[in-house]
């Protein structure tokens, strides 16, 4: 489902962010990757989004060479990827069911589709009743499902979650854990970055570990681990 | 199909919220080309004024030709009726002493004293034929024919052929000063339309600075450059069929403002009365002018704005 071979991403001549990362990850996998903060997470998944080009190496993502990746086939690719962004990335202006729909109206899906699917989606995230609130008023927990109910909406093949438990508390980041899980039963391959250790030891998935942009290690039903 | 209209509809949609929410930044864009569009419509129903004021002159050119007191009725008939047959001439025709006299009297009706001198005396004007030519430009004909000396004869000596030099040289100002108008609003309107353009771009600019955030969320979503651009260029055709309304709306007011407050049918060259007919008559040919050329300059500024300023490349 994604394969990076021997990737490096160079920043301004300088800055080595990734070096000669080689990663595989089959369908319905539910990858964590861990390491500490500037460890290369986040440029990992900003390559898998296309946000950033790599330096050097191949990415193939869902059968797709980013190498062979026109300019017009971005937005394609990414409606593929449903994307978790740490800072959330919602639309000030737009209540919870409009931030959802968002995902769907850009793609062109007909109203009565959004009419029917958003409300099942905040119910899997369990904002139903938060239909009409703006993200502004929402607590950390509550937009950060938010989020994922935009980034799961289009039922993507491969969903990217950047350390969607940051700024929660345990009882919080466990809620949102789960919902991933139960996206990832679903038949989704999920990718989640997160330096939350007793969240990895719980999970007993497979876990690679990033330090200074070298995969250090990749062991299957881990535990944390630097 | 379905798919397209709905998106084309969302964008269209989202345009107008854009437009509404902007309308503090987007009224300085608005104004300018409110400015533009006014001066454009101006110039076209000035231009079109001045051709029909000078057509209007130029119809009432006319040669005059005063015959002796002597010319007999059959040789007034014979000149008439040659002159009928020479290829500039558009119609003639012969005044008599009596209806020169009687023409006379009713220009100046008012003026008894006058009334009274010509009435104690023979009647002292001559009879004459009156030639109106097709193009007052070309009457050397007419006159080379008048030259021969058998009709020469026919001509009373003292008042001679008028051929309304003085009137041409008058025509010959108004249409310079036509052409000068012309070319002075030609200019204004490209300057106007330079500015404009570049106050939307601006405008559209800023609107695209203040939305960044807002922009890379939608491209990180999957939204084609297309669907982001899409609202801009809608916001900005909003200004150009606004402005066209107003400035269309602007130009009534201002004959008809003007018409009223004046009262009087022309401003120095300008025939108001025939301006504000014409308006009227072509308004809705106008109107939908203006709006063409407000939705054109409003696309075009922001198409070249987003193309500048919405880049969804992956940073290298």
């Amino acid at each position: 489902m994604i394969l990076l071979d021997r990737v490096t991403k160079i920043y301004n001549r300088r800055l080595t962010a990734l070096d000669r990362v080689t990663l595989h990850i089959e369908p319905k996998e539910f990858v964590i990757v861990v390491g500490q903060s500037g460890a290369g997470k986040t440029t990992l998944l900003r390559l898998l989004t296309r946000e950033e080009k790599q330096t050097s190496g191949k990415i193939i993502v869902g059968g797709i060479d980013y190498d062979k990746l026109k300019e017009n086939d971005i937005p394609l690719l990414r409606r593929k990827i449903g994307v978790v962004f740490q800072d959330f990335k919602l639309l000030p202006n737009k209540n919870v069911f409009e931030n959802v729909a968002f995902a769907l109206e850009i793609v062109g899906v007909s109203n009565r589709e959004i009419q029917n699917t958003v409300p099942k989606v905040l119910d899997i995230v369990n904002l139903k009743g938060k239909e009409k609130s703006l993200p502004l008023t929402l607590s950390g927990g509550e937009r950060q499902r938010v989020a994922i109910a935009r980034a799961i909406v289009r039922q993507p093949k491969i969903l990217i979650a950047d350390e969607p438990t940051g700024n929660l508390d345990l009882k919080h980041a466990w809620d949102i854990i789960k919902v991933l899980e139960k996206i990832n039963r679903f038949g989704t391959t999920v990718l989640l970055t997160t330096h939350n250790q007793e969240i990895v030891n719980k999970l007993k998935r497979r876990v690679v570990t990033i330090e200074n942009g070298k995969i250090t290690s990749d062991r299957k039903n881990a535990e944390y681990k630097l | 199909m379905k798919n397209n209209s709905l998106t084309l509809w969302r964008i269209i949609r989202t345009g107008a919220i854009n437009f509404s929410r902007n309308l503090s930044l987007v009224a300085a864009a608005m104004a300018v080309m409110v400015v533009t569009l006014t001066i454009i419509l101006f110039s076209v129903i000035a231009s079109v004024t001045f051709d029909n004021t000078i057509r209007q002159i130029s119809n009432k050119i006319d040669i005059s030709v005063y015959l002796g007191d002597s010319v007999t009725t059959q040789q007034v008939n014979g000149l008439v009726g040659r002159l009928r047959l020479l290829p500039n001439v558009k119609s003639v025709s012969y005044i008599s002493q009596d209806q020169a006299l009687a023409e006379y009297k009713a220009e100046n009706a008012s003026n008894k004293t006058l009334l009274t001198a010509i009435s104690e005396t023979n009647n002292p004007l001559p009879a004459s034929i009156q030639i109106q030519p097709i193009d007052i430009n070309k009457i050397q004909g007419i006159k080379n024919f008048l030259d021969k000396p058998q009709y020469l004869a026919l001509q009373d000596p003292q008042a001679g052929t008028s051929y309304s030099g003085d009137r041409k040289a008058a025509i010959d100002q108004i249409a310079h000063a036509t052409n000068i108008i012309r070319e002075a609003g030609i200019i204004a309107v490209v300057v106007f339309a330079m500015i404009s353009v570049l106050i939307i771009f601006n405008t559209i600019r800023m609107a695209i600075f203040n939305r960044r955030d807002e922009i890379g969320i939608m491209s990180l979503l999957g939204a084609s450059p297309a669907y982001i651009r899409g609202p801009f260029v809608v916001e900005s055709m909003i200004y150009g069929i606004i402005s066209a309304l107003v400035s269309v709306l602007i130009i009534d007011v201002l004959f008809a403002g003007s018409a009223s407050a004046l009262k009087a049918s022309s401003l120095g060259l300008l025939d108001i009365g025939y301006a504000d007919s014409f308006f009227k008559s072509h308004f809705w040919l106008l109107l939908v002018l203006e709006l063409m050329v407000g939705i054109l300059i409003g696309t075009a500024s922001s198409v070249i704005a987003t193309k500048r300023y919405l880049k969804i490349k992956p940073t290298k």
